[in-house]
């Protein structure tokens, strides 16, 4: 059994060996606007790597997450198979993943019925030892990107396609 | 694999294959990265290879902190100390396993660890073309970086590995020398 604290050692560095290898400018960088959805600024630590390579590792790491994710569905318990709902599934990933994963639970769920969830993690701990507060806030998709794809790969295992996407408003607390 | 209805097991057992897994990503990752049509396999493994050390380096320089602060280990004062805690303590802890220590050289300064089953391999497979590819050399730069914290250099290889048809797991480790304490200027 291998120990909480070693995979949280791992995922940072490997957020960090992706970052390294994917930051050199891609062709075409513009200067416009995009999507909430990547760091707005270029990482401190690069040495200024351009919005495509940083949309490159976040969909790099999401990819990982996917295969990491469907493969962690594939060894779930057996009765988890026979969900009938989406609502139990995705009391499942509140509960029964975000245990393993995490050791602890999903503080709330929120969804508007309509096939859209919202779940929400107040002390996200992969960013908990980050900062509190807005000091990192543009770092921290990076270290989100994977537990994305994690929770769509689990997903896809379970019969059900899902586009997952997460926000912070403030550290630690993440959607 | 018997399934245990326990909750608790459960989910320890995942937890400890979503860090196998997340490292099998990892790899595959990088594999792919670094495939370029002209690459030989050799020159990629070495990629991969020379890109793990530093990786897990720096693990064991965060990993130690957790480490002494959980375990409750003093400081060793031989090298054969430091292979029990190793062995004993660290690897159970954090992989779940107990290595054995054997072939210790006459001066006491080098000695095996022999894995029976090593936990970043549970889903692993290496495809041929990759015969050369050091896969769990994450670890030593685990086992290098966590030690050098502790005032000792050292030098951590696989000279067997069960990927490659070895019968079991082994680690050299060599020590080097102790790093000295480096006191500010004007301190006793």
């Amino acid at each position: 059994m291998a120990d909480a604290a070693l995979f949280e050692f791992l995922h940072t560095e490997m957020v960090a060996e992706l970052w390294a290898h994917h930051s050199d400018p891609g062709p075409g960088v513009s200067a416009g606007s995009r999507g909430g959805e990547e760091a707005r600024a270029a990482p401190l630590g690069s040495a200024g790597g351009g919005s495509t390579g940083q949309k490159m590792s976040l969909s790099v790491l999401e990819g990982m997450g996917f295969r990491v994710g469907q493969a962690l569905g594939e060894r779930l318990p057996q009765e988890t198979l026979a969900f009938r709902e989406e609502l139990d599934v995705l009391k499942f990933l509140c509960k029964d993943l975000w245990v393993a994963v995490f050791q602890k639970q999903m503080d709330s769920l929120r969804t508007n019925h309509q096939g859209t969830y919202v779940l929400q993690d107040n002390s996200f701990p992969l960013l908990i030892r980050m900062a509190s507060g807005l000091q990192y806030l543009e770092e921290a998709p990076k270290f989100l990107a994977f537990t994305c794809g994690l929770l769509r790969g689990t997903l896809s295992t379970l019969g059900i396609k899902s586009l997952v996407t997460a926000s912070v408003a403030s550290l630690p607390t993440c959607e | 694999m018997s399934r245990q209805a326990n909750r608790g097991t459960e989910s320890k057992k995942m937890s400890s294959e979503l860090f196998t897994l997340t490292y099998g990503a990892l790899v595959t990752q990088l594999c792919k990265d670094y495939e370029n049509d002209e690459d030989v396999n050799k020159q990629l493994d070495k990629i991969v290879f020379s890109h793990f050390l530093p990786r897990g380096y720096n693990i064991g320089v965060r990993l130690i902190e957790d480490f002494l602060a959980r375990s409750n280990v003093g400081r060793c004062h031989d090298f054969r100390e430091t292979a029990d805690v190793i062995a004993k303590v660290a690897f159970k802890m954090y992989l779940g396993i107990t290595p054995s220590i054997t072939n210790w050289s006459p001066a006491g300064d080098e000695f095996s660890l022999i894995l029976e089953n090593n936990p970043l391999v549970d889903f692993v497979e290496l495809p041929d073309n990759h015969s050369s590819l050091i896969y769990s050399n994450l670890l030593c730069g685990v086992l290098r970086g966590a030690l050098e914290m502790v005032q000792m250099a050292v030098e951590a290889k696989f000279v067997q590995d069960t990927l490659k048809g070895d019968g079991v797991t082994e680690i050299r480790m060599r020590f080097i020398r102790r790093i000295e304490d480096n006191l500010p200027a004007g301190e006793e």
